[in-house]
């Protein structure tokens, strides 16, 4: 039998990758990068790797970034809240999660974009839990009924307790990060289970060209010290922050990159860190940063090609888009970027349910989303020598009439081939009238409702969801604000 | 090179976004002793004016603009200091004071808009990202300025322009400045909403909406162009 052939994209040639990766470090080596964190800066200067008094730029050589990569593990595994179902993050392994931090959601009854609120954020979490083909939850709306100041941790609490699949997240401020290590602590039970069994993964993001902001830095090294995986977001618009080539794109973008995981790496040797990113093709005509561009695409699936070069585990923000509303633009540029992406063997795509630039997440969008998800999917289980000879037997009766529809070859096989949608339309032009008329955005509205009624929680143990509810009111205290607004769930 | 020779050449390195032969002509210019104000409206604000038509046409991006504006920039250089010793004042379409509001570090929207309203002849002044609302008034009561140009990239920091209106009001001194927004998410209805004089959806448009609403400020608020 022929073994199955992974399905795989590759845009850039080895001696391509070695030109970038070899740019890349010699652009940390002669130019540096701005680092606005003391801790960061301490490490680094305690690594030979001191700030130049001139230019404020903090150079890597090559020993050190050569170091660092071969502490950083090439994988990652996550496990699910209860520590059970466990997740490979490496490899070419592919894993959705809805595209995170939205600050709108797109109401489906109004057509509006407004700010959600924690029931929206409830109703997401619900949502999600139910869909197959999205493996993480992220922490995917931004609440505007709580105080911004709690805002980044209260999403992962909130999420926390009504979902048991691993998590994509990350901090908005310098304090976030205490409350959120203490909430993913008391789900495991300790500090050493945490990091034995890292529950989510935190994105951290260079400003570009060049600088580490002491947020993101400070969120690579208290992730790293906690044994949490952090993602690196290098974000570069051509033209813009970036060269406007790809391939100069995706030299900063290495650079970038790597002077964050050296950052990691300085403050917990053996660190888990994800070779991702956020770039985009530059709009010169509206400023604007489309994540739907087919050149952000290219972008994107090459530098996965790079980060596993590295021999590191990959991140990208693909299947999403820059539509307003769930139309036509929504479904191809969202569809395109996920089969990109599987195909290149990203381990996790960040952005099922987004529309707007990253801004709007809409419920109907992920359910749609996560019926692409599922072509992809199957997509990567490429083709397979199911029998031997693969045909030919099959043919012995032939007559005139002679047809595949009866045969037991044919129950055996068409469900493992085959997949069915849920809601791409296959009916005939009379019964999709008769039935309605109705569009895939109707269809998936009613599925999310009954997605959301049949939702069913995981088991929490009541300790650990005493210790969430401790940790959250205490943080809320510390920052001198009055109660939140009371969660039902 | 005859004078129109020279002045049709300034345009030319406008439009090419060329600059170094912008301030190389500019410098011709002040040698051979020719009228810096007449240089100007007659060599380089054509050239603006064209890269603006160019952009409205789509042949012009970003990167065009952008180069536009710092060959603008190159030739003023040399052509300022030719202004201060004949005691000679460049027309000026107005005073602006330009910037990001606080709470938002977003500004390559800013700039660019602050880039094409100086290469279009109004006098700039440009507070950066992440300015105090205060910043904005206290510079322009100092420059005696025309305009306040507020920019904005994030619904969360959007209504800091309204907040810009109502401390202008609370000084009671609203009448004396336009106020312009802009931003992603800022639009025509918004500067209505938020008490501005107008709204542009980029920095050539802004250009035609500062030039439009230019001469003395009488409480045009809620209006746009």
């Amino acid at each position: 039998m022929i073994a199955t052939k992974r399905p795989k994209l590759e845009l850039l040639d080895r001696g391509f990758i070695e030109k970038i990766v070899e740019e890349g470090l010699s652009l940390l080596e002669r130019v540096g990068v701005f680092v606005e964190n003391r801790e960061a800066l301490r490490l680094l200067d305690a690594a030979g790797a001191g700030q130049d008094g001139d230019t404020g730029r903090v150079r890597m050589k090559g020993d050190l970034v050569r170091r660092c990569l071969s502490s950083t593990p090439p994988e990652v595994t996550l496990y699910d809240r209860a520590g059970r179902a466990s997740f490979r993050v490496g490899g070419d392994e592919v894993h959705f999660d809805p595209g995170s931090a939205a600050l709108v959601l797109l109401d489906h009854g109004t057509q509006q974009e407004r700010k959600p609120v924690t029931a929206d954020l409830v109703d997401f979490y619900k949502l999600v839990e139910t869909l197959g083909n999205i493996h993480f939850q992220s922490t995917g709306l931004i609440s505007s009924d709580v105080p911004p100041e709690v805002s980044d941790c209260y999403r992962l609490y909130v999420g926390l307790l009504l979902s048991a699949k691993p998590f994509v997240t990350g901090t908005f401020m310098v304090e976030g990060f205490a409350p959120m290590r203490d909430f993913l602590t008391a789900v495991r039970g300790g500090p050493e289970e945490l990091a034995r069994k890292p529950l989510a993964i935190f994105d951290a993001c260079p400003s570009p060209p060049l600088k580490w902001s002491n947020l993101n830095a400070q969120s690579l090294i208290d992730a790293a010290r906690a044994g949490i995986p952090s993602e690196l977001i290098s974000m570069g618009m051509t033209g813009a922050t970036s060269p406007a080539t790809i391939a100069g794109t995706l030299v900063q973008h290495t650079a970038e990159n790597i002077s964050g995981l050296v950052i990691c790496q300085l403050a917990k040797a053996g660190a888990p860190v994800i070779f991702g990113g956020s770039p985009s093709s530059f709009d010169m005509r509206k400023g604007t940063t489309p994540m739907g561009a087919v050149e952000t695409m290219m972008i994107d699936a090459a530098y996965a090609q790079i980060g596993k070069h590295l021999g590191l585990p990959t991140h990208a923000y693909m299947g999403l888009s820059d539509a307003k509303t769930v139309d036509a633009q929504a479904g191809f540029e969202t569809a395109l970027g996920a089969a990109l992406a599987a195909l290149a063997g990203v381990n996790v795509v960040s952005g099922p349910g987004m529309l707007d630039f990253e801004k709007s997440q809409s419920l109907e969008k992920l359910v749609i989303d996560d019926e692409i998800c599922g072509m992809v999917y199957r997509l990567l289980d490429g083709i397979a020598q199911r029998d031997e000879p693969i045909a030919l037997d099959m043919f012995a009766g032939l007559k005139p009439g002679f047809s595949f529809l009866p045969l037991p070859h044919t129950r055996q096989w068409y469900r493992k081939e085959h997949t069915r949608p849920v809601l791409a339309d296959r009916d005939t032009y009379e019964a999709w009238v008769s039935a309605g008329r109705t569009s895939i955005v109707d269809k998936a509205s009613g599925d999310v409702s009954r997605r959301i009624q049949s939702y069913a929680p995981a088991p929490l143990p009541d300790s650990v969801r005493k210790d969430l509810e401790k940790t959250m009111a205490g943080f809320v205290r510390s920052q001198g604000l009055g109660p939140l607004p009371k969660l039902d769930v | 090179m005859n004078q129109e020779e020279l002045f049709s050449g300034m345009t030319q390195a406008i439009i090419d976004g060329d600059r170094d032969r912008a301030t190389g002509l500019a410098a011709e210019a002040v040698q051979a002793g020719l009228d810096p104000v007449q240089v100007i409206d007659r060599g380089y604000v054509p050239g603006i004016d064209k890269v603006g038509e160019l952009w409205e046409q789509g042949d012009y991006f970003l990167p065009e603009l952008i180069a536009s504006a710092e060959a603008m920039k190159g030739a003023m250089s040399v052509l300022e200091p030719a202004l201060a010793r004949g005691r000679l004042e460049a027309h000026t379409a107005g005073k602006v004071v330009i910037g990001t509001v606080e709470g938002d570090i977003h500004d390559i929207g800013k700039n660019l808009v602050a880039a094409m309203l100086q290469a279009s002849g109004f006098e700039v002044f440009d507070l950066g990202a992440d300015v105090k609302l205060e910043r904005f008034i206290d510079q322009a009561e100092a420059v005696g300025a025309d305009f306040i140009c507020a920019s904005a990239l994030l619904t969360t920091t959007m209504n800091n322009q309204k907040k810009l209106v109502g401390l202008l009001r609370e000084r009671g001194i609203r009448d004396k400045y336009r106020v312009l927004v802009g931003g992603a998410p800022a639009s025509r209805k918004w500067a209505e909403e938020a008490g501005a004089d107008g709204y542009a959806e980029n920095a050539v448009a802004a250009v035609k909406l500062a030039r439009s609403l230019a001469g003395p400020a009488a409480g045009t608020a809620g209006k746009d162009a």
